[in-house]
């Protein structure tokens, strides 16, 4: 493996319990610079916590998360923010109260070293969000209010990005423009830890994927192989003759 | 003549001075399955909010079997037999089962409880956690906690804001099929939904545009329409 293909985030035995539920058992994979890396799996199957123990979110119980190297376990959301480490939210939670640029502001602002030129016009007219710019963020529709939360978290310029169901609630022609604009940030270098449900954005999206269950991962490797494991068709896809 | 399940017409609605709906208007029959197709932003949640009562109208009528429910409050909606899934679904603080009772509030008691057993033998991720928080859900599992709260009412028509999304292609078959069953039992359903799998569900379907409703026509005639395929489900 050559040096700048050493993962970037390394997540090893990662444990966490919420009382006598355990939702993250044991998992381990990693993501490589520049690459997309689905984390799907059923409904309650831990996708969700292990965003938010990588991101800080919470503390992990056992286990280790190593970024750049470096162990990043147990260090607040702010600290790894300025690491490199961002996310993206199942429900966006945006400023309601504050313009869609002032939200975005807020997240440059306190979320990378000051002065690194950050074109927010630029970064606003890539997600489509320029023509509400102006407007309170209580005036975007859901949809408008996830590109604001990618917004957010591109703008302290993450090194890794977690993306929580994006796609979720998003029509044919959206998930497209979506999944290009993805599939962009990966060539500029930016590693990508995508959760998502569709089969047919994670298809367009990932190099590779993880497949979770009950807070372990039963697959890694390529979509195309997952869809034929039979434990994966099992637990996440079902059979096409059910139902 | 059976007597029609919803009927509304000319529906005008928005946000302070924001109109969203621009005089939309669509109909079920009993047991009829409707998919509402439309962009984000089109006014599909705000549609079934209006007619739930969440929002009231400016303009327009909504008639449920065949009484005029225009500004009637949304508890007498749900009285009479009408019942709302929102996209989020679930009251957070309280535990799954007092979200289904909640659900399930203006029923008998041993009807609920027979009720509940059927639910929770449909969604055992939630039945084995039901003392538990609704916050202590992951968002999938909230979803079907949401579905199983608007089914305890056994309403007569079930209204749903994107039941699919953030549902595992496994959880999306099951609440299909459990649709199904219940559209068996004289259920009718308007859907909000992006899933194309919906379809296989859909008696008929209705495209909302900019406010009022564009398309309406059987499932079939909307495969034949090449122009409404691609721009709503993304079929070569």
């Amino acid at each position: 493996m050559s040096p700048e293909r050493a993962p970037l985030l390394r997540v090893e035995a990662l444990v966490k319990r919420f009382g006598g539920f355990r939702a993250l058992d044991g998992v381990s994979f990693h993501v490589l610079p520049g690459e997309i890396l689905g984390l799907v799996g059923p409904n309650g199957s831990g996708k969700t916590t292990c965003i938010n123990v990588i991101t800080g979110l919470y503390g992990p119980d056992d286990g280790a998360v190593q970024f750049e190297g470096r162990p990043t376990g147990g260090l607040a959301s702010h600290r790894l923010v300025h690491r490199g480490i961002n996310r993206t939210f199942q429900v966006p939670k945006p400023f309601l109260t504050l313009t869609v640029r002032e939200n975005v502001e807020v997240a440059a602002a306190h979320g990378r070293r000051m002065g690194d030129g950050l074109d927010l016009d630029e970064l606003l007219a890539s997600l489509e969000l320029d023509p509400y710019a102006a407007k309170p963020a209580a005036e975007l529709n859901s949809v408008q209010q996830k590109m604001l939360d990618l917004a957010r978290a591109l703008a302290t310029r993450p090194r890794l990005l977690c993306i929580d169901e994006l796609a979720a609630g998003l029509n044919p022609a959206e998930l497209e423009r979506v999944a290009a604009r993805l599939r962009a940030l990966a060539r500029s270098g930016m590693a990508l830890l995508v959760v998502e449900h569709l089969m047919g954005f994670i298809d367009q999206v990932t190099d590779r994927v993880v497949v979770l269950n009950a807070g372990k991962e039963i697959f890694e490797g390529t979509l195309a192989d997952a869809v034929r494991d039979a434990r994966v068709v099992e637990v996440f896809l079902g059979a096409e003759h059910d139902g | 003549m059976t007597v029609e399940t919803l009927r509304a017409q000319g529906l005008e609605a928005g946000y302070g001075r924001v109109q969203v709906l621009w005089g939309a208007g669509l109909a079920l029959r009993e047991r009829e399955t409707v998919v509402l197709l439309g962009a984000n932003g089109a006014g599909k949640t705000t549609l079934l909010k209006v007619l739930i009562g969440l929002i009231d109208p400016w303009g327009g009528e909504v008639r449920f079997r065949g009484e005029d429910i225009t500004h009637r409050r949304t508890d007498r909606r749900v009285r009479s037999g009408l019942a709302y899934m929102s996209e989020t679904g679930c009251f957070p603080g309280l535990s799954i089962e007092e979200n289904i009772r909640i659900g399930g509030q203006f029923t008998p008691a041993a009807e609920l409880r027979r009720r509940m057993d059927e639910l929770f033998a449909v969604f055992p991720a939630i039945a084995k956690r039901r003392k538990a928080l609704a916050s202590s859900l992951s968002g999938g599992e909230r979803k079907m906690l949401g579905i199983a709260k608007a089914l305890a009412g056994s309403p007569r028509l079930l209204l749903m804001d994107e039941p699919s999304a953030g549902l595992s292609p496994l959880y999306v078959k099951e609440v299909i099929h459990v649709l199904a069953r219940f559209r068996g039992e004289g259920l009718s359903l308007l859907i909000a939904e992006q899933n194309v799998r919906f379809l296989e569900l859909a008696d008929r379907v209705y495209t909302l545009e900019g406010g009022h409703i564009g398309f309406e026509g059987t499932v079939t005639a909307m495969h034949e329409n090449d122009a409404l395929r691609r721009a709503y489900f993304g079929l070569k």
